[in-house]
């Protein structure tokens, strides 16, 4: 997996790029809990993610808590396999995914 | 029926995740189903290596066997750790809102999306789950 970020005064947009499962989840864990200090918009960019696991959907679900509390939270450009993820776990409706 | 045994560590899932494709693509299983299907394994795996040994570690078995009219994959885990049958594990409950979402609990609710038979035994002092898919 490989993490870029994007940022715009408090809007941040992290593109990962690659697969999200237990072996790289705890990365992006660590990614977002040193940038997320003072965000307000955060986007996941999953236009280069192939796969997602559940590891992958713990740190989705953590970020949306949080940004629950300090702004908003969208994912863009999710691929079939990955939606068919999120569908199957209900975050497709918790979730603004564009 | 083929098999292969590894330390039960996440970092040796990606040998089983191969090991598995490799199988799979010689069976010409449609991308679709043999991308569910590494979900699968990784969720058990991933399960094996964090909660069947706690502190110490252990060997995991995969075992992968197939049949044919209808196209039909076999997967089985077997380790010898603790007591653990994650079939026992209610579901999420998929409707609440982010705020009220448990944290754990995906990745066997994934599992069992996944496959169209699962089934837990404990033998032996093994944990064995089997599981079957159409492709």
């Amino acid at each position: 997996m490989e993490i870029k970020k994007e940022l715009n005064g408090s809007a941040l947009t992290v593109q990962v790029i690659g697969r999200l499962d237990a072996g790289s989840a705890p990365e992006l864990t660590k990614f977002l809990n040193a940038e997320l200090d003072g965000i307000t918009e955060l986007t996941f960019d999953f236009a280069e993610l192939q796969y997602i696991a559940s590891a992958g959907l713990r740190v989705l679900l953590v970020a949306q808590k949080r940004m629950n509390k300090q702004g908003s939270m969208k994912l863009v450009h999710v691929n079939e396999t990955v939606m068919e993820v999120l569908e199957m776990t209900g975050f497709a409706g918790l979730m603004t995914i564009e | 029926m083929e098999k292969i045994t590894v330390e039960a560590t996440v970092e040796n899932l990606q040998q089983v995740v191969d090991f598995a494709m490799e199988k799979l693509e010689a069976r010409d299983c449609p991308m679709k189903a043999s991308m569910q299907l590494e979900l699968v394994i990784e969720e058990i795996f991933v399960n094996i290596a964090s909660y069947a040994y706690e502190s110490a570690t252990g060997d995991a078995t995969f075992c992968v066997d197939f049949a044919e009219n209808p196209d039909t994959v076999f997967l089985t885990f077997i380790d010898d750790g603790k007591y653990y049958n994650p079939l026992e594990k209610p579901d999420p409950d998929i409707t609440l809102a982010a705020d009220e979402r448990a944290i754990g609990g995906l990745g066997i609710f994934l599992v069992k999306k996944n496959v169209d038979e699962i089934s837990y035994e404990r033998k032996d002092d093994k944990n064995i789950l089997r599981m079957k898919k159409f492709f």
